[in-house]
């Protein structure tokens, strides 16, 4: 919120300067991000009233006015506005005055006429963009006063960015309240002069839901002057505050909202019929509004109508029909308080936040409504004249905010705190606060103002205590080191631990966008059901990912892009699927890999290969403690190339894919070297184990080598694992040292050639024991797979 | 003895032109050997006069001792030039860069949060997750922002559906904590949130660190501690921290905490818009109406709570003027992290 500061100083006139009200307001919790500076114009600008105009001799659209600034004579000036005209007040720049952009007004001769000046919109002054005729100003305005003076153009304005909870801040009254309290100097007002009724006429109030509107003010204002002007002051207020001068009466009701906080509402009273009723919508309602809209009113929106229908949204926005316009000689004031929480809601569904129902979904004074009918009633009438009807109150007491006393304890302001706050101190905090304490034996019985919407337990008084006391006069005490809950299972790795792996391995961490192209997605995983974002921020960013693969090859799609020929990334992070219709939110590692295997290749340049992505995988999975529960086998996946395509199971489920990327996928991300990927679920990998001894032979190892034949098609785990099953507990080491074929092997087959290592870990093995031992493992291999000693 | 001095010279000079350790061993065999010529001459000794026996035996000890000791060196020398040679052959450019010489690097992020986490740890916190898809109720009602609330406002929300959101900050996870752990406890909580919100100084992906810490005797002044400890830890250097109120609907006090500027220590600079300050953190006691929806007693129990963006604390510590390079994911910023 904007506060001018010559403004707030009409209500705080001790107060210091405006670079320490906003220091203080700042470390009272009221933050203030900035001041701008209001430049005044030259000094040699003044009021002054043309006297006389007449038409340029040799121009058409000049003309020639004489203007009085309470000199001897007046000054010929020649000018083009075309709302130049005899009798009004406006800005003159005398001889020597200096305009923006370096201007400087000279004695000028305008085809054959002499100009002693020039007359000024607010343009060319540098006060707004307003030039489209040179200013208007007060018809009460001094002439040959300086405009610095008539308007008070030099100030500063404080942009105070108030925190939700403060609503009662929200206007110059609320301000200057609290750095009356800050700076300990006294509050003054504006003076009010409550403007005595001078007819009879009232207009009906009728509030059907007093819990939504627990009290409505009103007044009729009848026979103002339509050709009335809002005075100078207010719009020189009201722009300072960011606010564009309207009409008098919509400027006088934002004038008393930015004031005193109460938003209010001007109407027509010759297009009201008959009179005010507060309730909630029906369906089907509209209503065409005041910025031009139209809008369908929700059914149980808190409406104001007439006899005939809607005629403002509570609150929010009036209508259109019933709104001031040019001709309105009679008017209908609103000031009402509704109950923030049947603002709040509508506002924002309907997405109209405006100025009031910004003030009223953060809470206004209960207690404000008769003021500002009051000051409203007293500002419009001192402008444009009028006979003020009676004052209309309809209240329903019971259902106004209610405000109850709050009991606040010493020790629990101690403890919450951890300092002691003297008592005297408290007490002064409080009481400055206009708040009512009395004083109990163990604390303090406390009664928050009306317009403290937020004060509603002793949690706040301790708040309040602390915010004006200074949060920096509270000790830093030493953390206090308490044993935390069970940090972190031996038996469940840390995730870090195997990002360090890949890390130590050469890889990037890179972290992507949780929400991803949709397209794109369905091309790695096509047909899979992703949650979709109701809002994205753009089209490509607008599902949640199902697979970090996508993210990743979207980030070495732009890296290729970039010239970065040889990558090896990673991303740790959550997955979002639907499983049976349920949504399942869960952990993954992925990686992906291409180009050459060493960034120097001076020995030969070796590409990455799928046993490169593949050793990555293992190694994570020798890191889980857990090697022996993990298995590959050839599968099926989408965005996997179908030949180098692994499926990684944990005790039979699938947990993670490794593989290269389909040659048609990394066609179409327009990378022109194969890639390879892994993805592995982070749980499965982080369920480990306590490591558990068991005692280490101390007799000699037997190795053996054997060369199996098997058809083409059996896997290597498959043989392997028959090997190891056959082997039983005396195989305590396998290891694959040859894959041939050729030569000597028979077409349609291969030769795998193991060096098994046999152990006993209680005695020495006998020859015949080990032979026994390689012929049941000949003979499984044989039997399960047809597989033949190679001789 | 003429025949024994013609032995010793041919001897010792065979020896001493041995090419290398193959013909040494030979030249050994042929002198030294069971029948060598020398050993031969030994065997002469018994069969001469008296006489003659003791100057004969001395002369052919004496040779059999300058050869064994010739041998010896010479076996020396050849041995010091075999290596010599292979050492020569075995030259190459040390400079050539080794095989797979690289390593990875952690994305800054992440960095940043690992140091978060241990410095935090050292001081007994705990470090928790949550979900990202979070429900309505641990992101805005069990945190005391109810539906209508105007902070609601302040959270520019991704929804998924009525009652599902991308959760807009790591608060959610304190409530989750609080349902499963009793006090004392102390727990820190990292991940990612999303505000639909993106432009020069916002993405609509970011990182917060959530804190919490509950028990009996939990003051504002503990708070103050503990965070001034952390920032100073975070920064390695002796910033000054300072507390403002401020207004969250989950704590009561509510504070922002700015240090001074990390860049200018005070004067002024453009990082710290010339105010010397920066604002880092927000943070405060634990509202009781948190305490009141997770079932912790109020009465017994203080807390306090702080939140923390994982991005502008990265920023400031390796001075990145853009923070869209997080995401950004070239691997020439990433490599500077390394």
């Amino acid at each position: 919120m904007l506060i001018s500061e010559s403004w707030l100083k009409t209500w705080v006139r001790t107060a210091p300067g405006a670079e320490e009200i906003a220091a203080s307001l700042t470390m009272a919790g009221l933050e203030v991000g900035s001041i701008e500076h209001f430049e005044p114009v030259s000094p040699l600008v003044v009021v002054g009233e043309i006297v006389k105009v007449e038409d340029h001799p040799k121009a058409d659209k000049l003309r020639v006015c004489d203007v009085d600034i309470g000199r001897a004579r007046p000054l010929s000036i020649v000018c083009g506005a075309p709302n130049a005209r005899v009798g009004i007040k406006s800005a003159v720049a005398m001889i020597g005055a200096e305009l923006p952009g370096k201007v400087k007004i000279a004695k000028t001769r305008i085809r054959d006429v002499v100009s002693s000046g020039m007359l000024c919109s607010s343009k060319e002054l540098g006060i707004d963009d307003d030039g489209a005729g040179i200013m208007e100003l007060d018809a009460r305005a001094k002439k040959g006063a300086s405009l610095n003076e008539h308007l008070g153009l030099e100030d500063n304005v404080l942009d105070v960015e108030l925190t939700p909870n403060r609503g009662d801040c929200l206007s110059v009254a609320g301000i200057a309240r609290e750095a009356a309290v800050l700076f300990g100097v006294p509050l003054s007002g504006p003076g009010f002069k409550p403007v005595k009724p001078a007819t009879r006429t009232k207009f009906g109030v009728s509030i059907k839901v007093p819990e939504d509107c627990p009290r409505y003010a009103g007044r009729v204002i009848e026979g103002i002057d339509v050709n009335a002007r809002t005075p100078d002051w207010i719009k020189e207020r009201l722009r300072k505050c960011g606010l564009r001068p309207i009409s008098l009466a919509v400027d006088i009701t934002n004038y008393v909202m930015l004031e005193i906080g109460q938003p209010m509402h001007a109407f027509d009273l010759d297009r009201l019929s008959r009179g005010i009723i507060v309730r909630h919508a029906r369906k089907g309602e509209s209503l065409d509004l005041l910025d031009g809209s139209h809008v369908e009113i929700p059914a149980g929106t808190l409406i104001i109508a007439d006899y005939r229908g809607p005629v403002a949204l509570a609150g929010i926005m009036g209508g259109a029909d019933s709104a001031i316009g040019a001709e309105t000689t009679n008017i209908f004031l609103e000031s009402a308080c509704f109950r923030p929480g049947a603002v709040a809601g509508r506002a924002r569904m309907l997405g109209m936040q405006t100025d009031a129902s910004h003030r009223f979904e953060r809470g206004v004074d209960p207690e404000l409504q008769v003021t500002a009918i009051h000051r409203a009633t007293e500002l419009l009438v001192a402008a444009a004249g009028g006979k003020a009807g009676p004052f209309i109150d309809e209240a329903h007491p019971r259902e106004l905010p209610k405000h109850a006393d709050i009991t606040l304890r010493r020790d629990r302001l101690r403890d919450m705190l951890g300092v002691n706050v003297p008592e005297r101190e408290v007490i002064r905090i409080l009481s400055r606060l206009d708040m009512n304490v009395r004083l109990l034996r163990k604390g303090w019985r406390v009664k928050a103002p009306s317009r403290r919407y937020d004060i509603q337990g002793e949690h706040d008084l301790i708040e309040e205590v602390a915010r004006v006391y200074g949060y920096d006069r509270i000790p830093e005490l030493p953390p206090r080191v308490e044993p935390a809950h069970r940090r972190q299972r031996e038996s469940r790795r840390p995730l870090s631990q195997f990002a360090n792996l890949l890390v130590d391995r050469g890889y990037r961490e890179v972290i992507t966008y949780s929400f991803v192209d949709p397209a794109l997605q369905g091309q790695v995983e096509p047909g899979k059901s992703a949650i979709a974002l109701r809002n994205p921020i753009a089209s490509n960013m607008g599902v949640m990912r199902t697979s970090l693969w996508t993210g990743l090859l979207q980030t070495v799609g732009s890296n290729y892009r970039r010239q970065h020929r040889r990558l090896r990334l990673f991303e740790t992070g959550h997955v979002f699927n639907v499983e049976q219709g349920e949504r399942r939110e869960s952990s993954r590692i992925g990686a992906i890999l291409t180009g050459p295997i060493d960034r120097d290749a001076w020995q030969g340049e070796r590409r990455m290969d799928f046993f490169d992505a593949k050793g990555d995988v293992e190694a994570l999975l020798d890191a889980s403690g857990c090697r022996g529960a993990f298995s590959f086998a050839a599968g099926k996946h989408p965005a996997l190339h179908p030949g180098q395509c692994a499926r990684i199971s944990r005790s039979g489920r699938t947990v993670g894919w490794v593989g290269m990327l389909h040659p048609a996928l990394q066609q179409s991300i327009d990378l022109d070297q194969p890639v390879y990927l892994f993805e592995l679920d982070a749980e499965a990998l982080r369920d480990s184990r306590v490591p558990s001894y068991s005692p280490v032979s101390r007799f000699p190892a037997t190795t053996r080598d054997l060369s199996i034949l098997v058809d083409d098609d059996v896997p290597a785990a498959k043989l392997r694992d028959t090997i190891a099953a056959a082997g039983g507990r005396l195989l305590v080491d396998l290891e694959l040292f040859d894959i041939y074929q050729g030569t000597g092997v028979p077409e349609g087959q291969k030769s795998l050639s193991f060096t098994l290592t046999l152990q006993d870990s209680s005695r020495n093995l006998t020859d015949a024991e080990v032979e026994e031992g390689m012929r049941k493992i000949l003979n499984s291999v044989e039997k399960k797979l047809g597989g033949k000693l190679r001789t | 003895m003429e025949n024994l001095e013609s032995l010793a010279r041919e001897s010792v000079e065979a020896v001493n032109q041995a090419a290398d350790a193959d013909s040494l061993e030979r030249l050994r065999v042929l002198y030294l050997g069971k029948k060598g010529l020398v050993t031969e001459q030994l065997k002469l000794i018994s069969t001469l006069d008296p006489e003659k026996r003791r100057s004969f035996g001395q002369a052919v000890n004496a040779l059999k001792q300058e050869l064994t000791e010739t041998i010896r060196s010479r076996g020396e020398n050849l041995a010091g030039q075999a290596i010599e040679a292979r050492l020569e052959a075995e030259r190459i450019d040390v400079t050539l860069p080794g095989r797979h010489a690289t390593s990875g690097s952690w994305h800054p992020i992440s960095r940043t949060i690992a140091r978060m986490e241990d410095i935090f740890a050292s001081l007994g916190f705990d470090s928790a997750e949550g979900p990202e898809i979070e429900d309505d109720f641990y992101n805005f009602e069990a945190l005391n922002i109810p539906a209508d609330h105007p902070a609601r406002a302040m959270h520019d929300t991704f929804y998924v559906d009525d009652k599902s959101v991308l959760r807009t900050h790591t608060s959610p996870v304190q409530v989750r904590y609080m349902l499963e752990h009793k006090p004392p406890l102390q727990v820190i909580a990292p991940g990612r949130v999303y505000r639909c919100d993106s432009d020069m100084t916002h993405t609509p992906m970011f990182h917060q660190v959530e804190g919490l810490a509950v028990g009996e005797g939990i003051t504002f002044g503990h708070l103050r501690g503990v965070l001034s400890y952390f920032l100073r830890e975070f920064f390695e250097t002796d910033l000054k921290v300072k507390f403002r109120p401020s207004y969250f609907p989950f704590t009561e006090p509510s504070a922002e905490v700015d240090i001074s500027c990390v860049f200018c220590g005070g004067p002024g600079c453009r990082v710290c818009k010339h105010t010397g300050w920066i604002e880092i953190l927000g943070c405060g006691m634990v509202h009781p109406e948190v305490f009141r929806h997770v079932g912790v007693d109020y009465e017994k129990y203080t807390g306090y709570a702080f939140g923390m963006g994982v991005e502008r604390l990265t920023l400031l510590r390796y001075g990145v003027d853009d923070l869209r390079l997080f995401f950004d994911n070239d691997v020439s910023f990433l490599a500077q992290f390394q």
